[in-house]
């Protein structure tokens, strides 16, 4: 396998959706490419720092806005 | 994904029966998370606030007719996405949202910038609220189609298959975009984290 074959499975590597022989071919590459190895592992890295991180707490204006708008739904009833 | 609320299903049952409290509270815990899916579809707070009161009243209006089948927020989230959806429909941004150009190499294949590994985890190497903001900045790098299949796939954890099918596209084209997606942002956070650190923080550049 070659270094720009590596990048296009990536994907598939990190999710764990590549075929077995693939994902054989692929570690065999990376156990002597030092730059797919890198790009591989911040890749993993930059999908998990996106999915671990919480969002910010919602803004307090918006918030207070959001509340306002439930209010006034609510005392109108079932809004239509 | 969001932690869920460990009663769950009893606020949604009252909600259900018309308890307005109950459904509040359901919608409390999961704002900030639905605030950060339309910022990062849409790419601006007043469209993310737009879509968090819309979607949310779109849900107090629906709620008769959730069936308990997937998460309350998996339902929400549904909802917020086609919401922030139509506002970049409306602007025309869905539609002219082309895939950039690759940098391709002699060979046709992407060659991959900032090749360097990275010194400490993201979540050591800043304060959260200072991650929080660079994840925000660095998303909005991407063309909004991309973003938002990254947001669905990789933040919000959706299939595959369930990303095309709620952005109406093939599977191939979510799988290219992802990857270039996961591999763009790579590259950007890369010039933050990166053990030659050249960038500061966003908070500290100000």
């Amino acid at each position: 396998m070659r270094c720009r074959q590596v990048v296009d499975k990536i994907s598939e590597y990190i999710d764990g959706e590549l075929d077995p022989e693939l994902v054989r071919e692929l570690e065999r590459h990376l156990q002597h490419c030092e730059d797919c190895r890198v790009v591989v592992d911040t890749t993993r890295k930059t999908v998990e720092v996106f999915c671990n991180t919480e969002p910010a707490p919602l803004p307090n204006d918006v918030r207070e806005r959001l509340n306002q708008m439930f209010r006034h739904s609510f005392r109108k009833g079932e809004p239509n | 994904m969001p932690t869920h609320l460990d009663n769950e299903q009893s606020l949604v049952a009252a909600a259900q029966a018309g308890d307005s409290d109950a459904f509040v509270t359901l919608l409390n815990q999961y704002s900030r998370h639905i605030y950060r899916v339309g910022l990062s579809i849409t790419g601006n707070h007043q469209d993310a606030e737009d879509v968090l009161q819309e979607s949310s009243l779109k849900a107090y209006r629906a709620i008769a007719e959730f069936q308990g089948k997937s998460r309350f927020y998996s339902w929400l989230v549904r909802i917020a996405v086609n919401v922030a959806l139509g506002k970049l429909r409306k602007r025309a941004l869905w539609k002219e949202s082309s895939l950039d150009e690759p940098r391709e190499g002699e060979d046709g294949g992407y060659i991959p910038l900032e090749i360097e590994s990275w010194g400490d985890d993201p979540e050591k190497a800043c304060l959260n609220n200072e991650l929080q903001q660079l994840l925000a900045e660095v998303i909005q790098k991407l063309d909004p189609k991309s973003r938002t299949i990254f947001t669905l796939r990789d933040v919000e954890k959706f299939t595959i298959e369930e990303t095309a099918q709620l952005l109406g596209l093939s599977i191939p084209v979510v799988k290219t975009r992802l990857l270039r997606s996961r591999l763009k942002l790579r590259e950007e956070l890369t010039k933050y984290f990166g053990k030659d650190t050249r960038n500061a923080m966003p908070t500290s550049r100000r």
